[in-house]
């Protein structure tokens, strides 16, 4: 039994452990990088639990080779060594073959965001959706909770095509009940309904938006949320279809903005459809975060936390 | 007997080195792009491979599950390898005349859209590690194909190519059999007057890699050494390295440390293929 706070990486790879033992076809891999969990499948299946060492190129080629033999395989790294230290080896040997032929190789990125607070820029991952979002033939998937992850096992097992995952580092409470609220064929879930603004988040971030919604709702504001989970593909039409009647959309992810994240998935939308919804972007300007603190403290200095963004809303909703 | 067929086999592959090498300038001559010094240097590996029964492969069945897998780790310098495809049959001899012209799936860089080849080639030190993933899979399924693994000396300098080597000889991967080109010229110079990759045979030994050298031109020397290497099943991977002549059979090329972007003239080629015996 899950306990209903829990790192979505943990819930992950449990359900993975569960599947290894019927099924032989699954390796997992890792750039020596664990987990409490993983501590217990490494011990059972020597054989397929493979620690690659500190080497994320290598990672993803003995991956490439292992799905060539026509596993399914498990990369399991720290997000922003696994996507930018690996990339090229990613894009020729994932992104290129999967076009060619079935490629069953699923990217665990560990540290979305800014889980990894402390540790400074080169642990923050923010710009892995823009950057996996631009491969061609890859998943990008990016959960908000646990519940959502250990749906999506499955998903990952059945589909044999690369896919990349970005899990949180942190503990969180879960926001599903279960896997009839999730659809990984529109790859959203409509949280809340509301008027004027509706949110629009992925990841972490879905968890600000809705201690937002809280908060305002106790003030009698009813606004929308979206909760964007699976990046790519991206059900548009049935996005477009659930928020086109609010006059503003606002993007909320931690990432940069103005590239290819979220934001420009949602703004690429709002265009095919020549929609006249306003869309605000939040999310990190184009620069690193050098400055040291916890999440909390870092979220406030990029305007990300709760009273920021409610100050926004109500800026927005005097307006509309 | 026994000597008869030896004979005959070392004819043979003299032979086909000869024309695989005249086919190679052929297809250079309709298609300049191609990078003819890296592609004659492998010549006699693909040869040796194919046409001296090293390599398990079926034709009409490129992806048959009995076959050894053949990852090309320096695509570039493939080209020879197509005329040998033709031969055996993986596609039609008339593509040959296509490289790299609308339509075809001859490029001038081979991919797996070509039956014959297993892997994205283009971008230099993926194969090994592809290979060591391979090589596992094999092992899990209790299979007992060879991996062969053709790489360049040049892309030695990608860190990525150490990271396979280090995996390959940890994990006992001895259905491995790695063949270096060892051409010892880049893009822009002689290796060594680069940062000299010596002594290649120890720095692999020390990774737990078994290491044998031969004249890569010696089609006899090849032969007997990659029969051997595939035989040996002792828990090391094996690394062959072969001392090749970059632009072999083209003395312009052969001592040209800038031959790797030199294309040759359609009447230059001509002259060769007169005077190349």
């Amino acid at each position: 039994m899950t306990s209903e706070i829990a790192t979505i990486r943990d819930v992950f790879i449990e359900e993975i452990y569960r599947r290894m033992h019927g099924d032989d076809r699954i390796f997992f891999l890792s750039a020596d990088f664990g987990s409490p969990r993983l501590d217990v499948l490494r011990e059972t299946f020597r054989d397929r639990f493979i620690n690659v060492g500190i080497a994320e190129q290598n990672l993803i080629n003995v991956a490439t080779g292992l799905a060539l033999e026509g596993f399914t395989v498990y990369a399991y790294a720290i997000a922003p060594f696994l996507t930018m230290r690996a990339y090229e080896q990613i894009r020729v040997n994932l992104s290129l073959h999967a076009q060619l032929m079935d490629m069953n190789v699923n990217l665990i990125g560990v540290g979305a965001g800014l889980s990894y607070d402390v540790s400074g820029p080169t642990h923050h991952c923010l710009e892995d959706i823009s950057i996996m979002r631009t491969l061609p033939n890859i998943e990008v998937f990016s959960p908000s909770d646990w519940v959502l992850a250990r749906e999506f096992v499955d998903h990952s097992i059945r589909i044999k095509r690369p896919k990349y995952m970005r899990f949180d580092g942190k503990p969180a409470p879960r926001i599903y009940r279960d896997n009839s609220e999730i659809s990984f064929d529109s790859g959203f879930t409509e949280l809340n309904r509301g008027e004027g603004v509706c949110l629009v988040s992925t990841g972490f971030m879905t968890h600000r938006a809705l201690s937002v919604i809280r908060r305002l709702e106790s003030e009698n504001i009813r606004i929308g949320l979206v909760d964007a989970y699976l990046l790519k593909p991206f059900g548009e039409r049935a996005f477009y279809d659930c928020i086109r009647t609010y006059p503003c959309v606002i993007t909320l992810e931690e990432g940069f903005i103005g590239k290819a994240g979220l934001d420009s998935l949602v703004s690429g939308i709002l265009a095919k459809n020549n929609s006249a919804i306003r869309q605000i972007a939040l999310g990190f300007e184009d620069t690193y975060v050098f400055d040291i603190g916890n999440r909390e403290y870092l979220h406030k200095l990029k305007k990300l936390d709760e009273d920021s963004i409610i100050s926004q809303i109500r800026s927005i909703m005097m307006e509309v | 007997m026994a000597a008869d067929a030896t004979k005959r086999i070392a004819n043979l592959l003299r032979e086909k080195a000869l024309w695989v090498r005249r086919e190679t300038l052929r297809i250079h001559r309709i298609a300049p792009e191609t990078r003819i010094a890296s592609s004659l240097s492998a010549v006699e590996i693909f040869v040796v491979l194919y046409y001296g029964k090293i390599l398990t492969n079926f034709p009409s069945d490129s992806k048959c599950e009995e076959r050894d897998r053949f990852v090309i780790s320096k695509g570039h310098g493939a080209i020879s390898f197509y005329p040998i495809l033709a031969d055996l049959g993986y596609f039609d001899s008339e593509e040959l005349g296509r490289v790299c012209k609308e339509g075809t799936f001859l490029g001038g860089i081979p991919d797996s859209i070509i039956p014959g080849f297993e892997t994205i080639n283009g971008s230099l030190g993926h194969g090994p590690g592809v290979a060591c993933g391979i090589a596992l899979g094999l092992k899990h399924k209790n299979r007992r194909e060879t991996v062969f693994v053709l790489v360049g000396d040049g892309e030695l300098y990608e860190g990525s190519m150490w990271e396979a080597i280090m995996f390959a000889g940890e994990h006992h991967l001895d259905n491995i059999v790695m063949i270096l080109d060892n051409n010892r010229v880049c893009m822009l110079d002689y290796c060594k007057n680069i940062l000299d990759l010596a002594p290649l045979d120890e720095k692999c030994r020390s990774f737990r890699w078994d290491v044998r050298s031969v004249d890569g031109h010696d089609t006899e020397a090849l032969h007997e050494a990659l029969g051997a290497l595939k035989a040996e099943r002792n828990g090391r991977p094996k690394l062959l390295i072969a001392n090749t002549i970059k632009g072999k059979g083209v003395k312009r090329l052969e001592t040209d440390p800038l031959s790797h972007i030199k294309s040759l003239k359609p009447e230059e080629i001509d002259r060769i293929l007169e005077e190349m015996t």
